[in-house]
């Protein structure tokens, strides 16, 4: 609007014919438009909507027919040990991974900021295991955690360190996820924290080193406080990650050794599509990883407008 | 996929090398410096570690292994490809990698594109309300949506061809709000100028936004191929047909065929992370603007 004023020739006649410019919206948006909404709406809302629906039913694993039960799948879940089990691990795993991959990310981001030959190509190094698939990852950890010829035990042995049990017992495998979802994971939070380590203004450091403050003062009373939009973030987008997390435990562990490392996400697959293929009560735990997602989605949400709105 | 609310795509430039250390007094410095780079060469190799064991386990020729482990390779041989590469189709999924990746991601990167501009500049009732719909379906968990998504594919009979992957795949939204942003940008004035010359929407869009996006593309095709290359929970109930198998389900496949033969298995996996790796390499500059944009991982 602001460029088109510039224009004699478009500004209204003075007096006459004063047409009001209501703005006009462009027909062509729904062109623009119309292959996201249409993919959206039938892949993404439809099927939301559909597995609030599917989740009152019993689907029958051949025939596919229907029957409607109300809340009965979210009763079953109220009484079933493996789901109980399934968001304690994952609970778990929220509660051990988020705070280490973000201390750790934190610690490599300001290593990495620093004065440091050849950070580029270290820099490089902690980013590679982010664009490998979780699959391969999950199969790389199945080498390293393996019991009887894994790289871990073997070296442990030539050490003459004790061997871990990383596959038999329940708190070795889950150490074990938690170790390669640290070695995937902490690239992206050190990506998050350079990018705000960057935009802190040098002359605060400088101001500081002026008045004699070390470098752990400058680093709790500068860095940290401007760090705090990042953190949050970072906060929020590592645990929606591990409520959602599936690939890399699939392939290494599986969920086992029993259902000792089963996260909610496992859980619904196996349900939905293992031998059992019972894909009402899968539907019924997917909602359940949806409401998870949706409480610090809206979080996230809240926390950006109401800075926005005071910045 | 997890995203939240995006963040603003110019102040990310991570890796724009500048010298921010502050000063610190000289006699420690030097002190600093080393821990410094001890720490670095440390970190370096305890994340390098794991790639490394792939590398030399797939090179290694071996099949069975003991509790011995050689870290250091004891002999180079292509073995175990060729073991694997007898064995199984790794030459049709790999091809089938390539096709479905390629054709999601120009599916994904066009829909973003068209859809981005139009909320980026385009003037049209209930906006807000559609860009916050659009904003809400990207933190729908694919585990959350599974038996409804597997129901519409199959009734539209896809389930047995790639567009069973592809369809869904392109609805991937972090691409639009990457767009918009973008776009946001871009000065009203260049198309105003346009309009009056009396150019279309169309029109503006082909000849003067999209030259101008370059950047973004670049940024918007990298996060796709990754995106859909990995992408494993979706296509292993999509693709039941082992001729229609992508890489990492094929993967997956063989971990259950070789047990405990990381020779083969180890070859398999190189083979699979290699081309992103590679396009990682290339491209990382624009990799990690991406990732820093969206928080897509």
């Amino acid at each position: 609007m602001t460029a088109v004023s510039a224009l004699p020739t478009t500004a209204p006649p003075v007096g006459g014919g004063n047409r009001r410019r209501r703005p006009r919206w462009d027909r062509s948006a729904i062109a623009f438009l119309a292959p996201a909404l249409l993919l959206s709406i039938g892949f993404l809302i439809v099927p939301m909507v559909a597995a609030f629906v599917y989740s009152t039913a019993r689907i029958a694993p051949l025939s596919g027919k229907i029957t409607w039960l109300g809340l009965e799948n979210y009763a079953t879940m109220l009484s079933d040990p493996v789901f109980y089990r399934s968001l304690l691990n994952t609970a778990l795993f929220m509660l051990i991974t988020v705070p280490l991959s973000m201390a750790v990310g934190l610690a490599l981001a300001v290593l990495m900021n620093s004065v440091l030959p050849g950070r580029k190509v270290v820099r490089t190094i902690i980013y590679l295991p982010l664009v490998i698939s979780g699959v391969a990852v999950g199969l790389i950890g199945t080498f390293l955690f393996n019991e009887t010829i894994g790289v871990f035990n073997g070296l442990a042995t030539s050490l003459g360190l004790p061997n871990a049990s990383w596959q038999s017992s329940g708190i070795p495998a889950f150490a074990s996820l938690v170790l390669i979802t640290l070695w995937i994971r902490v690239g992206f939070t050190m990506i998050i924290y350079l990018a705000g380590l960057q935009a802190v203004p040098q002359e605060l450091y400088e101001a500081a080193s002026v008045e004699g403050a070390t470098t752990w003062q400058r680093f709790r009373f500068i860095t940290f406080p401007l760090l705090g939009p990042s953190t949050f973030f970072l906060l929020i987008m590592n645990v929606i990650y591990s409520f959602q997390v599936f690939d890399t435990v699939f392939v290494l562990t599986n969920g086992g050794p029993g259902v000792a490392t089963e996260v909610l996400g496992t859980y619904a697959y196996k349900t939905a599509f293992g031998p059992a293929r019972d894909q009402g009560y899968g539907a019924a735990i997917g909602v359940v990883i949806f409401f998870l997602t949706l409480i610090f989605t809206i979080v996230q949400w809240r926390t950006n407008r109401n800075r926005d709105e005071t910045a | 996929m997890a995203i939240t609310a995006p963040r603003a795509l110019a102040p990310t430039r991570v890796d724009a090398d500048r010298r921010p250390a502050p000063p610190g007094r000289r006699g420690r410095s030097k002190v600093g410096l080393v821990v410094r780079i001890v720490l670095a060469v440390a970190t370096a190799v305890v994340m390098a570690f794991p790639l490394w064991i792939m590398l030399t386990t797939a090179f290694s020729g071996q099949q069975t292994f003991d509790a011995e482990v050689s870290v250091i390779p004891q002999q180079f041989s292509l073995a175990n490809f060729t073991r694997v590469l007898d064995a199984w189709p790794v030459g049709v999924w790999f091809g089938n990698s390539v096709v479905i990746t390629l054709i999601t991601t120009a599916l994904t990167v066009a829909v973003s594109v068209l859809a981005g501009y139009a909320f980026a500049k385009l003037v049209f009732p209930a906006k807000n309300v559609l860009f916050l719909v659009m904003l809400a379906t990207m933190m729908i968990p694919t585990q959350a949506i599974l038996v409804p998504q597997f129901r519409i594919v199959n009734g539209l009979g896809l389930i047995g061809t790639f567009w069973a992957v592809i369809v869904p795949g392109a609805a991937a939204t972090f691409g639009i709000f990457l767009a918009r942003q973008f776009m946001l940008a871009i000065p009203n004035e260049l198309m105003e100028a346009a309009k009056l010359d009396g150019a279309g929407s169309l029109r503006i869009f082909w000849s003067i936004v999209l030259p101008l996006c370059k950047p973004l593309l670049a940024v918007l095709t990298l996060l796709a191929l990754m995106y859909q290359w990995n992408d494993f929970l979706w296509p292993l109930i999509a693709l039941k047909d082992p001729a229609l198998y992508t890489l990492p389900i094929g993967l997956q496949f063989l971990q259950g065929q070789y047990q405990t033969d990381y020779g083969a298995l180890m070859a398999m996996t190189l083979i699979s992370v290699a081309p992103l790796v590679v396009l990682f390499l290339a491209f990382q500059r624009f990799f990690v603007q991406g990732l820093a944009t969206t928080g897509i991982r």
